[in-house]
């Protein structure tokens, strides 16, 4: 177990620092240097030119070596300095993000852990049900092929505008200061709803499916064959294909978790909350280059991060891998 | 499975034929949606604002002006090509690197199976979004390259796992004791034997690429001129479309991505039961 571990340590480390060396790379890189382009936007202004030209050069330290500028990026990562924004000067990145942070994680993780509890339970539920899964499987494939943020702007069309059950913007009202009361946390609660409601149904469609197919595909099996030649109930054989099924469920979360990230980011333009994704999107309009590798950064982080929670998750549910890296298979 | 055998089933599985009849028409429509609308251009301001679909505006027109129709048909254009280019570029780049590191094995395959899953790790959009963002002039051909060099990794590692177990057979033997050249075994001996499964792979990745342009759009990081599924949906996003109840401009644009993508695995979901006997209705 150690060892499996210790080899998807060193996995994420590497993504780590390939992801960081990404980030420094692009813009002195990339064809059309970037750097130059986005001061020629100014060219009308000559004088804020020269001190764009100034403020560039030092902040990116382009009079420096490479090797040296590297190693800078590097050392100014680790003190937890991201540069300045840009678009709410003079805010330093690595603040304007960490505002941003929790109201990310409160959208995501809720909707990443439901959907895939609640997915999975439906998707075997359905499995070899002819007619539940008739009417289920359409259902489930148009909700995991919508792209996330249109999703969302389908609830906020049907639930905000056709029967206005819910606000459409923001994570709370513009009257009302954050504090923990029981006005602030229900209007809270509130504007959670359907960003949340968005990214779990997607999700959950998916979940389902694949539950669904690993089921079917399990039920196939020899051993759940056996199990009713046995004379075994049905339930009984569908508990041991779920316990089977859902190994490969993990594995795809572990995959997933990427495109429900950047679902999740979109998700948020849609309803104006205040997230990594929002803040992002501001960024990319107002050319804030030091914001958008900011944000590039966080979410290589948290992907790394909950990768590497699933991982230990695998190990807790899957015996075999404990047993076989300890040597007693 | 002989060639009777199999165009037996495909032609009798009903998710391929849905499958089929729906981008048949929406090819249809983006070769001649642009001949048929009033408007030649996507992006002229044509009549008044805000207007509901009407017979002047099949789909209305939004807060400028611009008729939705031609823009849907355009974009449905650029998707179409997204998929195509980016989905292709995205599965070769797959069985490339799958094929190499699973016949070849040794440090070889350590190396690029390392390489492959950083690059899982690492979020796509994450990393479309830090690439696109410093280029400054963008056009649909880029973006779908870019998707296509980002979006290969679990390709590859699905085609090296198959190639493993493909290579061990006996008639991979035969072929090695005869010398022939690895790459002539790979692409004479193990992929016709995965046709099947590189099909497949590759209308996953046709879904995967359009979704990806369309959240890359939607974010402002799509083609900097011209118009996308995805662009229509940012504009109507900030300019409150959905606050003005313009349904037709911000929800049509993503029901038709919906229904390109949701065909996408419904064909999957029947060509696996055409290639998998157990899975076929009884």
């Amino acid at each position: 177990m150690r060892k499996y571990l210790t080899k998807k340590i060193l996995i994420y480390i590497l993504t780590f620092f390939f992801a960081v060396t990404i980030d420094w790379a692009i813009p002195r890189f990339m064809p059309g240097n970037p750097i130059n382009f986005l001061i020629s936007r100014f060219a009308g202004l000559p004088e804020s030119v020269k001190v764009l030209q100034s403020y560039f050069t030092q902040a990116f330290g382009l009079d420096k070596p490479l090797w040296e500028q590297y190693i800078n990026f590097w050392k100014a990562l680790f003190r937890g300095d991201l540069g300045i924004s840009i678009y709410m000067y003079p805010q330093p990145v690595a603040k304007v993000i960490a505002r941003a942070l929790p109201y990310s994680l409160i959208v995501l993780l809720p909707a990443v852990l439901l959907s895939f509890a609640i997915g999975n339970r439906f998707g075997a539920f359905v499995a070899r049900k002819k007619r539940l899964d008739n009417f289920a499987l359409p259902v489930f494939y148009t909700l995991t092929a919508s792209p996330y943020f249109w999703f969302g702007i389908l609830l906020a069309w049907i639930f905000g505008v056709v029967i206005p059950l819910f606000p459409l913007a923001g994570a709370y009202s513009f009257g009302i200061t954050p504090s923990f009361s029981w006005d602030f946390i229900l209007d809270f609660l509130h504007h959670w709803v359907l960003p949340f409601g968005s990214l779990f149904l997607v999700m959950l469609g998916g979940w389902a499916i694949g539950m669904r197919n690993m089921i079917i595909y399990e039920l196939e099996a020899n051993y759940s064959r056996y199990l009713e030649a046995l004379g075994s109930s049905q339930r009984l054989i569908r508990r041991y294909a779920y316990r089977n099924a859902i190994l490969p469920q993990v594995t795809g979360l572990a995959i997933q978790l990427g495109t429900v990230v950047a679902g999740a980011l979109t998700t948020e333009i849609v309803f104006s909350y205040p997230g990594i994704g929002y803040i992002l999107m501001q960024g990319i309009l107002n050319q804030d280059y030091f914001l958008i590798q900011g944000c590039f950064l966080f979410i290589i982080l948290g992907v790394l991060l909950a990768n590497f929670l699933v991982d230990i998750f695998y190990v807790i549910i899957d015996p075999r891998i404990r047993k076989s890296y300890s040597g007693e298979v | 499975m002989t060639r009777k055998e199999f165009v037996h089933f495909f032609l009798k599985n009903k998710k391929v034929i849905f499958a089929i009849c729906v981008y048949a028409g929406l090819i249809i429509l983006a070769l001649v949606g642009p001949y048929l609308s009033p408007y030649k251009d996507p992006l002229a301001f044509v009549g008044p604002g805000y207007q509901p679909p009407s017979k002047e505006h099949w789909l209305g027109t939004n807060t400028f002006g611009q008729d939705i129709f031609t823009q849907l048909v355009y974009g449905l254009r650029s998707s179409l090509f997204v998929g195509l280019l980016g989905g292709t570029l995205a599965t070769v780049i797959g069985l490339l690197i799958g094929f190499v590191a699973g016949y070849k094995g040794g440090w070889f395959d350590e190396i690029l199976m390392m390489f492959t899953n950083i690059l899982m790790v690492i979020p796509t959009l994450a990393l479309l979004i830090i690439i696109a963002a410093y280029l400054p002039y963008r056009g649909v051909f880029i973006e779908s390259i870019i998707i296509g060099f980002t979006a290969w990794p679990w390709t590859a590692r699905a085609v090296r796992a198959q190639t493993l177990s493909l290579k061990t057979r006996e008639f991979v033997d035969l072929a090695r004791i005869t010398a022939r050249k690895p790459m002539k075994i790979i692409f004479g001996e193990i992929m016709p034997n995965m046709m099947s499964y590189v099909f497949m792979v590759f209308i996953l990745q046709f879904g995967g690429a359009i979704l990806a342009a369309t959240g890359l759009d939607f974010i402002g990081l799509g083609p900097t001129r011209g118009i996308s599924l995805g662009i229509m949906m940012q504009q109507a996003t900030l300019w409150n479309a959905i606050q003005l109840g313009m349904w037709w401009w911000a929800i049509t644009p993503g029901a038709v991505i919906t229904l390109m993508v949701a065909t996408l695995y419904v064909m999957n979901a029947g060509l696996d039961e055409v290639f998998n006997p157990k899975l076929r209705e009884m």
